[in-house]
């Protein structure tokens, strides 16, 4: 496991290109547009194979129908010039029309051609309505039911992940100083409890905090009713999320610290920092020059895949905090059989985890000399 | 054979691999007695009983053993059946031919705090044309004989001493255990302590007719590992459970990882566009959300925890270890003893097969052990999920059910307690022999 770390730094043959884009922003530009071009494809045919796997059992042409059913039926119900016609009169005109409306829609086309529009339509967000599920604003749209839920999961995410890779690296780093001690060994010892997920910590929690002492809430965002001041009201939400932060964070945290440990132990035996070390050298300086700095580009490459495990891993925590972000909407989905919002779930996630690749992909441009075009998509 | 020695010599000299091996010995040993003493197909049929399977358990029963952690000793749910010899029944003729007398009967000692929930009798009897008839009367430990019940005896009667309504208005009271079970002297309403007998007295008027009797007694304890809503022995699907763990985690890394480095070792061996379109494969699969698509699977096709292994298996090859395994099979490809191998005309798929991939042993084995866990918990993380296999017993299933019916929030924490600590235990089991073996075969983290 913690040799993953190391190999992601193996660098990738530097081809040293004398050009006219040797300054930093147009290198970094550079990268970043080949990496969002690639990130791109990737991101559709990461949504093509979704809708393929959703699709297999006919469930995205149900979603289509149902919702050409309603819409049409809803239409002619409503229009008043077709009052007067008889029950079979009129069903007979919307079926007529659900049939136009299919073949407008391609319904009757081959499945290859029909999957590309489910493409179109999922790429831009165009979710459809979801089956049973309404958004709190009494919303059917899959996409705002899924939006209204984003803040809630990016707290958690959010507090929990930076939290957790901020104090691994700084421990690791103090760790790494005086390794062999009593802390070095305790965390040492502790590492292979990472070895279970969030939500099994959060069981643990749970029971002890909540069911046992008493003192935090079983799950939720807010109490109810929520206070009414926004004072009272962010300490409440504070309230709530501590358990399930604190799940993720001790879920990894030792592992964690461990690698970064290895990592910084390893750099640190460099003979440059030995040099910097025997210049005399302030210990402070020691480490920021000559052990972060080079260390740099692995610490955040380590970063993305932390934060793209996690956010996978969420779903469970969440349902079982009953924490009301993405992932408990797409658990209810599953209890539901709401397909749409399944489909719309995976689609957001493809998305999010493809924004954060980037994202980290564009810091890790920055900080990263080696980083030429030509050769920067192979890392 | 002596490198085998060399690493099991090298592994005895960390706590942590003799712990870890110990505890997966243990849970394989489990694991065989499971699968040896109960079949596959009667596992799923005791599993998915209802309650013609489980009427002899109380519902919502803790272990037995939580009597040694508690002052108060609560009553321990027992049966106990003429079939099988362990309650007595003598047969005595009677002056007509026609007529026998059965005296069934069984003595017990009751050492509880509190009276039982209930204890019910399933009478079952074989006759022609006359039904036979029994009392039952209640002998408590100074003596004292209740008249439980008189009754005619159907193929099948089930006698509830709390819910017979003749019995009620015989001890003037609705709470017939406590009627049954305290001490008349006490003024706080003890329990009185010692000897008690429930007596059958049978008459049957035929040559060839007979009365089987059960005893039920359901306690607020019940055997090693309680039981659940629904009536379900819990040691079933912890037992049970443990082969389906172990099988799930352990085909799951073992694909996955062989798969990966096999897959690896092509990419970087042929490279050009073989390794090009295993690396955008690897991308699109890491944007690709795992869970979100297992979720998917689980829900448009099928539970059954085989496809589930497929899927994850599937879903896994291409991970982030193929980049791992890459750049070092990269440098590996440039050694001299493979440079050898071409020289003499071996082909590629032998170079791949038995000079690149055995290379990496030893950093495949630890990796191997390692994610064993994460596979193990990711079967009870689809259970909590509700996806988990419809008709099998596992740990995760128990805990999707204790979820569902608010264990925690009823203080019913054994339920929860008992498969999250198995999972706990399998999961450091293998956590801490990959450490070890991580330590072993990477001499470079042993050094720091």
């Amino acid at each position: 496991m913690s040799t993953e770390a190391f190999a992601e730094s193996a660098p990738s043959s530097p081809v040293v290109k004398k050009s006219f884009g040797d300054s930093t922003f147009v290198r970094v530009a550079k990268y970043s547009a080949i990496r969002l071009v690639t990130l791109m494809i990737t991101v559709v045919i990461g949504v093509y194979l979704t809708i393929m796997i959703a699709n297999m059992g006919g469930y995205v042409d149900t979603i289509m129908r149902n919702e050409i059913r309603q819409d049409t039926t809803m239409s002619i119900l409503a229009n008043p010039n077709y009052r007067n016609l008889t029950p079979e009169a009129k069903q007979e005109l919307i079926q007529k029309k659900i049939a136009s409306e299919e073949k407008r829609l391609g319904l009757n086309q081959p499945f290859a051609v029909r999957s590309m529009r489910y493409l179109t339509n999922a790429l831009t967000l165009n979710l459809g309505r979801a089956i049973n599920m309404t958004s709190d604003h009494g919303s059917k749209e899959v996409r705002l039911i899924l939006l209204e839920r984003l803040p809630a999961t990016l707290l958690l995410t959010g507090s929990s992940e930076l939290f957790l890779f901020f104090t691994s690296v700084f421990t690791a780093l103090a760790l790494s100083r005086k390794y062999g001690s009593l802390w070095d060994k305790l965390i040492i010892t502790f590492s292979p409890t990472s070895a279970a997920p969030p939500w099994f910590y959060g069981i643990f929690f749970i029971l002890i905090f909540a069911a046992v002492l008493r003192i935090l809430p079983f799950g939720g965002l807010v109490d109810s009713p929520p206070p009414t001041n926004s004072f009272d009201y962010a300490l409440n939400i504070l309230k709530h999320l501590i358990l399930p932060a604190m799940a993720v964070v001790v879920s990894s945290i030792f592992l964690s610290i461990y690698q970064w440990r290895t990592f910084f132990l390893i750099f640190s035996s460099e003979d440059y920092v030995e040099m910097a070390k025997a210049k005399g050298l302030p210990p402070r300086a020691v480490e920021r020059r000559y052990i972060l700095r080079p260390s740099l580009p692995n610490i955040i490459s380590n970063f993305a895949l932390l934060v793209i495990t996690l956010w996978t891993g969420f779903t469970i925590t969440e349902t079982v905090f009953l924490w009301p972000g993405l992932g408990i909407t797409l658990f209810r989905a599953i209890g539901f059989y709401d397909t749409p919002v399944i489909v719309g779930s995976t689609i957001i996630y493809a998305y999010l985890l493809a924004f954060t690749v980037f994202l980290l992909d564009f810091v890790y441009a920055l900080v990263d000399p080696r980083v030429k075009v030509g050769s920067g998509s192979s890392q | 054979m002596t490198a085998l020695k060399k690493t099991i010599r090298d592994l005895l000299r960390y706590p942590s691999a003799i712990f870890g091996s110990a505890i997966i010995i243990a849970l394989l040993g489990v694991a065989v007695y499971a699968l040896v003493t109960i079949p596959y197909s009667e596992a799923v049929r005791l599993w998915r009983g209802g309650e013609d399977v489980w009427y002899q358990n109380p519902k919502y029963a803790p272990p037995a053993w939580f009597n040694f952690f508690s002052a108060k000793k609560k009553p321990v749910s027992f049966l106990t059946r003429t079939t099988d010899g362990s309650m007595t029944k003598v047969i005595t003729p009677s002056s007509d031919p026609q007529i026998f007398t059965q005296e069934i009967g069984y003595s017990f000692d009751y050492i509880y705090d509190t009276p039982p929930q209930e204890m019910l009798l399933y009478i079952t009897s074989q006759f022609e044309a006359k039904k036979p008839f029994a009392s039952v009367r209640w002998i408590t430990p100074d003596g004292r004989t209740f008249r439980i019940a008189d009754m005619q005896i159907e193929r099948d009667t089930t006698f509830r001493f709390s819910q017979d309504q003749k019995l009620q208005k015989r001890l003037k009271t609705e709470d017939v255990m406590r009627a049954l079970f305290t001490d008349p002297n006490s003024s706080t309403g003890a329990v009185l302590k010692g000897q008690y007998q429930v007596a059958i007295t049978g008459t049957v008027f035929e040559k060839d007719s007979n009365i089987d009797v059960e005893f039920v007694f359901h306690g607020d304890l019940f055997g090693l590992a309680g039981t659940d809503k629904y009536r379900r022995d819990l040691l079933l699907p912890l037992l049970y459970g443990t082969p389906i763990a172990l099988a799930f985690g352990l085909l799951a890394a073992l694909g996955t990882s062989l798969l990966t480095m096999v897959i690896a070792a092509i990419g970087t061996w042929y490279g050009g566009w073989v390794d090009e379109l295993i690396q955008r494969i690897t991308g699109i699969n890491l944007v690709l959300p795992f869970l979100a698509i297992l979720i998917m699977v689980g829900t448009f096709y099928s539970r059954s925890i085989w496809l589930m292994l497929g899927v994850t298996i599937l879903l896994s090859i291409f991970g982030g270890s193929i980049i791992t395994y890459r750049s070092i099979f990269l440098q590996t490809k440039e050694a001299s003893y493979i440079e050898a191998a071409r020289a003499y005309g071996a082909s590629s798929w032998r170079i791949i097969f038995s000079y690149l991939i055995p290379r990496m042993v030893p950093l495949l084995i630890p990796a191997l052990v390692s994610s064993v866990p994460s596979f193990v918990f990711l079967e009870a993380s689809l259970a909590v999920l509700g996806l988990g296999d419809p008709v099998l017993p596992t740990w995760g299933k128990i805990i999707d059910d204790a979820w569902a019916d608010g264990a925690l929030y009823q203080a019913r924490y054994y339920w929860v307690l008992e498969p999250a600590v198995l999972l706990m235990i399998t999961g450091l089991g293998f956590a801490m022999l990959g450490f070890a073996l991580d330590r072993i075969f990477n001499p470079r983290l042993r050094e720091v």
